[in-house]
């Protein structure tokens, strides 16, 4: 608004509105997009920075040593790295046949009208629930119930483990999977469906065989996106995984995750090589993030169809 | 435009509520979750008294130790001492002072919740994974008269950096030199069994959930939830059930002048065996990074308060005030605080 009234005065010949304001806008576009790129290195260089003495103390036996001694200044994250994998795939794996359901639901069957508002809505506020409220159900709730279970298998019935923070996992991050997936599956193009339809396939053969192949690679994005916020996850996961730091021998046994170690010691670190350990943690956090970003680009890459 | 204007001074008033003409003397603490509500039930009485305001952060005793070194604050508070080896990487002479005690009680969840009995060994043991099943009978033998059902024992610990588990911890090192070869002493140790639980709440949580659990909580917390509580068997052989007496009982030993002592096993015969002091720390030297003498003034004088008046203020809070000896330590902690190598309490 001020840059408009500006122009008028300096400049009463006839000019195109806002043009002056053109090279501004998208300057401002370029800082914007540059200090997400500044910023993300500036994350990557501190976290080197001050993890460099516990590279130096142990190198590469960090990644392999099961032992976390913070008396003895013994320091391994492999307990941890295994217990972030588990429970972001397990999570995704439960997750993906109920967000996969919702998309194809909300993107398909029920686009408009009062119950699909609701469901879309009622999938999207599950984002918006802090993660301690999901952390405190779980304790509360699932817990118990996965402790039947367990005594019905017969095996240790602690209720909390790998298991139970899966399963809260899968529930927070269903809304970011099925959200993606029910945007890109209302996108298919409907020319596609009604030449099918035309040929003589049925719904669930259109459904199956033409609108997932064509929007599998939107899907692959929304699952991605999934994966990455369970791999954060920490509140939620720290209140039932059961937080002890022995490598999981089943997925029901208690672990604990990279993320949740971060949480939990961190403000009690005192020591230069104790800290320095969990920042390297999440120096390695950072990396396989990273590292799963880029083999799902790549995925995803393969599995888009050249339209 | 106009609005803009009031807009970003109600933002610049949101963000530095205390601007500097508006600010007297203002003290800043950080550290300790565990005497937290006493501490904001302290500064809120000394407030009202005095009108002197302080502000503490409950960020934890590491996290209040690193403030002070970095002397963003005018005082730490801590559950544990800092050793010499920490006091030496401070810039400068850092002194503790006894506010009030805590205790860290056992708890546990059986059917009925019968009074149970333990002796160093057996805490250590059950600790150690050695004694794996409530029905053990080296169980038994000590609680003769309690039933005590055939499931395994759940040991729950907490999975945070604490206090509570230095204190419980540096008991059980010096009860068993078992525990002390393998597993020691500190905030947060290599468990050789167990789960872990954020904060006293999530241990709580989990054992109140968990038939079979047994795990360490600190007293207060037991004591407000109502959760059955051990006695346990101390250095003169006398089982003592955990309380607001028995926890000050145990500060009732020749006390160091620096009052840097760990008082877990205490030899006091009515002691209570996992209690702990909790410190507030300062600088010797008051007068650096160009405070002014006002602050140095403002801070003895709290710290004379807590240790004196301020002291009725503990135990209906369920915290275990500080012994008469043990005030007359703080108090000559307190002198030796100084201004310029002037001491300010006289």
């Amino acid at each position: 608004m001020g840059i408009r009234s500006k122009n008028k005065a300096a400049a009463p010949a006839p000019r195109i509105p806002g043009q002056r304001a053109e090279p501004i806008f998208q300057k401002s576009l370029v800082l914007s997009a540059m200090a997400i790129v500044v910023l993300l290195a500036a994350i990557f260089v501190s976290l080197l920075i001050h993890s460099f003495p516990s590279v130096r103390a142990f190198g590469l036996t960090f990644f392999f040593s099961k032992t976390w001694n913070p008396v003895s200044k013994e320091f391994g994250a492999l307990p941890f790295l295994v217990g972030t994998l588990l429970t972001s795939f397990l999570s995704l794996l439960i997750c993906l046949p109920f967000s996969l359901a919702i998309s194809i639901f909300l993107g398909e069957y029920f686009r408009e009208g009062p119950l699909a508002s609701f469901l879309k809505n009622v999938t999207e506020l599950l984002a918006g629930i802090p993660s301690v409220i999901y952390g405190f159900w779980g304790l509360f709730v699932l817990v118990p119930i996965v402790r039947k279970v367990e005594m019905k298998l017969g095996i240790a019935p602690y209720g909390v483990g790998i298991f139970t923070a899966s399963l809260i996992l899968s529930v927070m991050i269903i809304p970011y999977a099925a959200s993606i997936g029910r945007e890109v599956i209302s996108l298919v193009p409907s020319d596609i469906k009604e030449a099918a339809y035309s040929l003589g396939a049925t719904r669930q053969e259109v459904i199956t065989k033409v609108m997932l192949p064509y929007a599998r690679s939107g899907i692959m994005a929304g699952i991605l996106l999934a994966l990455g916020r369970a791999l954060g996850e920490t509140m939620a996961v720290t209140m039932v995984i059961g937080n002890s730091n022995f490598l999981p021998l089943s997925i029901f046994s208690p672990g604990n995750t990279m993320a949740s170690v971060i949480a939990n010691e961190f403000t009690e670190a005192t020591g230069k090589l104790y800290l320095s350990s969990l920042i390297e943690i999440g120096l390695l956090l950072f990396l396989v993030t990273m590292v799963i970003n880029i083999i799902g680009r790549h995925i995803i890459k393969k599995v888009s169809i050249e339209v | 435009m106009k609005n803009f204007i009031s807009l970003s001074f109600a933002f610049v008033f949101l963000f530095f509520p205390a601007l500097p003409w508006a600010k007297g003397v203002e003290l800043l603490g950080a550290g300790a979750t565990f005497p937290y509500p006493l501490y904001s039930k302290m500064f809120y009485e000394y407030w009202q008294l005095t009108g002197g305001k302080v502000n503490y952060q409950a960020i934890g005793s590491g996290g209040g130790i690193r403030q002070l070194i970095n002397k963003t604050v005018d005082f730490g508070g801590s559950d544990a001492f800092m050793n010499d080896e920490e006091l030496g990487r401070a810039p400068a002479k850092i002194l503790h002072m006894p506010v009030c005690l805590g205790a860290v009680v056992l708890t546990y969840n059986l059917p009925g919740n019968p009074k149970l009995k333990f002796t160093p060994d057996l805490v250590a043991n059950i600790f150690l994974g050695k004694i794996s099943k409530w029905s053990d009978e080296r169980v038994a033998e000590v609680n003769p008269e309690a039933k005590l059902p055939d499931i395994p024992i759940v040991v729950v610990h907490r999975s945070d950096g604490s206090g509570t588990t230095f204190v419980f911890t540096d008991y059980v090192s010096k009860v068993s030199s078992e525990w002390q070869g393998k597993v020691g002493r500190g905030k947060a140790v290599n468990w050789p069994v167990g789960l872990g639980a954020k904060g006293n709440p999530g241990v709580a949580g989990l054992i109140r959930q968990l038939p079979g659990a047994f795990g360490y909580i600190e007293l207060v917390y037991a004591l407000q939830n109502r959760m059955p509580v051990a006695s346990i068997r101390n250095k003169k052989g006398r089982f003592v059930q955990p309380g607001i007496a028995s926890t000050s009982f145990a500060a009732t030993v020749p006390l160091p002048e620096d009052t840097r002592v760990s008082l877990t096993n205490t030899d006091a015969p009515e002691g209570y065996p996992i209690s702990s002091f909790t410190w507030i720390l300062v600088y010797q030297e008051q007068a650096y990074k160009k405070r002014s003498i006002e602050k140095a003034d403002e801070l003895v004088k709290l710290l004379w308060w807590m240790t004196h008046e301020g002291q009725k203020y503990v135990e209906p809070l369920n915290y275990a005030p500080l012994s008469a000896a043990a005030v007359k330590k703080a108090e000559k902690i307190i002198r030796w605080i100084t201004y310029n190598g002037n001491p300010i309490q006289k």
